[in-house]
């Protein structure tokens, strides 16, 4: 994972609230599969972006000339909520998005986020709504500081907070499996112990059915 | 005390002077290290798989691994699996070819790794979240996880479950554990009980209205209090399913004798005395009469009426026999253009009666309404009547379905006009084809109103499913209890 320390980029504001992953990645293109370095990007925002008819939306901001290769997205509460859907954070890294700023976000995209070395950093909703003005000419540039926790657009700075496990991971660009490996002996001990104390967390062969589907009816 | 006993009890109280919740029981009984940097590591009991897994199997491929605990891993087609001519081969090419591949993909995936696997075919396949539970698999003081965040709907069991994305799907299959930090504990207490003809979706609609879209994010929340201990298992999964729907990663109900009566017998459950063994461990899972949570909202069961969705979001709930909020009306200037954009998007006049909404379409099913007695609350109201809308009936799993068969409930359905489907995730995410035509008005038992949610300009209104087969009845929004009393 690469590691994020600072940024330099320019910040879309999208100020809606609510924006789903449904809206990040319509459920329709799940199932294609991720081929980089173009991977997810053309479907991030597809519905929001594009009209029915494939043409782009001028008023979507991302469409704006100005914001085109936006590397931030600004926004209001509870961005990346609902599906688990970790495709939806695959089009915002594959679009070059590095760090969405919001006065909240998904629990489970935020997690999904920093896996990919995807920055979910909060910001307090009064802030946020002067950060929102700031950016809304279009094609802003702000400087992210996550040693810091702090953006800054011109003479204006606002910090930001992000768990600390999480801000440590994204600045060394630590995979969490990596560090898993280092604990496969307390896992093994764990598991000898479980047996013991808990011997009916097994999952036995169940009673009156094949574990599998018959061959050729998958 | 026999040895059995002294060791329940010194599983009890081991350590743990101060009292806990039923999360921080689930917690202490899962965590295998501590990182001075606040991550903990915990144990995933049981870990369920659907189509959309390839990601992770890829991830995994990746790092050279392979799967650690095969024996805790279930895979469950759901997500791709069409609805309909389910008894003959799937089409390779036309329109069902990406659904039979994505169905061969975690079929080759699982059998390259030794992980049992429910087909669309399987007598034992369903939405993940119906077949877990109703198989026994998914037990009180587990762990469970899937690449869906409606996971959540196994806590009804008093089980600690949540949705991950696929990275943390590939960590699970690779090491069987996964890193999470202490959440915040929110209780929501539900006094009273609920009336005649309301039902646990309409409570589970008014909590996520009452805490907002994003109202427990960072925590988990247990459910409890008379109106929640009344519920069914069936209703308990209805209400933990919808947990996501405000934000919480979980939501889980302590075990009691309705949790043992509900998992004494099933398919992988614990048998004769290795039942009542683990029977103790469960109900000693409550939450401690003094333990403490980060927040608390009190909730009467009597102020919950029949409640639909208006909005694009599962917190724009009301009574049906509201009228549709006027954003010119809302205060707060981000509320009301959410409401305008909603109201926009959904083709409704600010201040029509809910009542007053015309609908194009029903749809029952989803692993949030269509379990045996969501089914059996749908064809009490459609039994005799005709449907004035096109609708498709989904049972929530294989199982279900045969059930409801036996009952007669597809006959009832099949008279009133609906059609009965095959087992599936379906059209609460039209990832199947199962999808709506822009523009067209859904009354669906599902768990989310995001645009596009049914289809690309799809319009739905989320609520329970005697509700669902009311509005079908009556061809527009309607309380059912109006219905019951003949007044529509």
């Amino acid at each position: 994972m690469e590691p994020l320390v600072r940024l330099q980029a320019i910040a879309c504001a999208l100020p809606q609230i609510n924006i789903d992953t449904d809206q990040v990645l319509p459920a329709r293109f799940m199932k294609e599969p991720r081929v980089l370095p173009a991977g997810y990007a053309t479907y991030l925002f597809h519905d929001l972006r594009r009209a029915p008819d494939g043409s782009m939306r001028a008023e979507f901001p991302l469409n704006e000339v100005k914001n085109l290769g936006a590397g931030i997205i600004a926004t209001r509460r509870n961005f990346g909520s609902g599906s688990s859907r970790e495709a939806a954070v695959y089009a915002l890294v594959d679009a070059g998005i590095r760090c969405v700023l919001a006065p909240s976000h998904g629990d489970i995209f935020a997690a999904n986020a920093v896996n990919n070395g995807l920055l979910p950093a909060r910001v307090a909703d009064e802030e946020m709504e002067v950060l929102l003005d700031l950016l809304a000419p279009g094609g802003v540039r702000m400087d992210l500081d996550l040693e810091a926790c702090k953006v800054t657009v011109g003479a204006c700075s606002f910090t930001f907070t992000v768990d600390a496990v999480w801000r440590i991971r994204l600045l060394n660009g630590w995979d969490e499996i990596d560090m898993t490996r280092r604990y496969a002996g307390d896992i093994a001990a764990w598991c000898r112990r479980d047996h013991e104390v808990r011997p009916w967390a097994q999952l036995p062969e169940g009673q009156g059915h094949p574990a599998r589907s018959p061959a050729g009816l998958a | 005390m026999n040895d059995r006993d002294a060791a329940t009890m010194s599983r009890r109280t081991q350590g743990h002077a101060t009292p806990r919740s039923l999360f921080e029981k689930l917690w202490d009984s899962h965590l295998i290290a501590s990182r001075e940097d606040g991550a903990s590591l915990v144990w995933v009991d049981r870990h369920y798989l659907q189509e959309g897994a390839f990601h992770a199997f890829q991830k995994m491929r990746a790092k050279g691994e392979t799967v650690a605990r095969p024996d805790l891993t279930v895979a469950i087609a759901d997500h791709y699996v069409p609805t309909r001519g389910r008894s003959l081969p799937i089409a390779k090419v036309g329109p069902h070819g990406e659904l039979a591949r994505m169905m061969d993909q975690l079929d080759a995936n699982t059998r390259e790794y030794g992980i049992r696997h429910y087909g669309m075919n399987h007598p034992w396949q369903g939405i993940c979240h119906v077949v877990g539970p109703e198989l026994g698999m998914t037990l009180p003081g587990t762990l469970v996880v899937e690449g869906d965040s409606h996971t959540s709907t196994h806590g009804a069991l008093g089980a600690w479950a949540f949705g991950v994305g696929a990275s943390e799907v590939a960590h699970v299959l690779m090491t069987q554990s996964l890193w999470q930090k202490p959440p915040k504990r929110l209780r929501v207490l539900v006094g009273g009980r609920l009336a005649h003809g309301v039902t646990a979706k309409d409570l589970a609609l008014t909590v996520v209205a009452r805490l907002g879209a994003d109202g427990a994010t960072g925590h988990i929340i247990e459910y409890a209090g008379t109106a929640v201990r009344a519920l069914s298992m069936e209703g308990r999964m209805t209400l933990c399913n919808m947990s996501i729907e405000c934000g919480a990663r979980s939501g889980m109900i302590a075990p009691d004798a309705t949790t043992l009566d509900y998992v004494r017998g099933r398919p992988f459950a614990p048998r004769g005395g290795d039942f009542d063994r683990a029977a103790d461990d469960w109900l000693a899972l409550a939450s401690d009469a003094d333990a403490s949570f980060d927040r608390e909202v009190h909730l009467d069961a009597a102020d919950v009426v029949p409640t639909v969705t208006w909005g694009t979001t599962p917190e724009d709930a009301l009574p049906v026999t509201a009228t549709v909020p006027d954003p010119e009306r809302i205060v707060d200037a981000t509320k009301a253009n959410h409401a305008r954009d909603a109201l926009d998007y959904m083709g409704l006049t600010p201040g029509m009666r809910i009542r007053d909404i015309a609908i194009d379409r029903v749809f029952i099913g989803s692993c949030t309404n269509a379990r045996i007695e969501d089914l059996r609350s749908a064809a009490v109201v459609l039994a005799g009547r005709r449907a004035q809308v096109p609708g498709l009936v989904s049972p929530g799993s294989t199982l279900v379905k045969t059930q409801a068969e036996q009952e007669g409930l597809d006959r009832i359905f099949i008279a009133a006009g609906l059609e009965w489907g095959g087992s599936g995730c379906s059209m609460c995410v039209g990832m199947n084809g199962d999808i709506l035509e822009p523009g067209q008005r859904c009354a669906s038992t599902t768990n989310r109103n995001f645009k596009g949610r049914q289809g690309r300009g799809s319009r739905t209104h989320l609520m329970s499913p005697a509700m669902a087969a009311a509005a079908a009845v009556a061809g527009h929004l309607v309380d059912v209890r109006d219905l019951d009393r003949g007044a529509a």
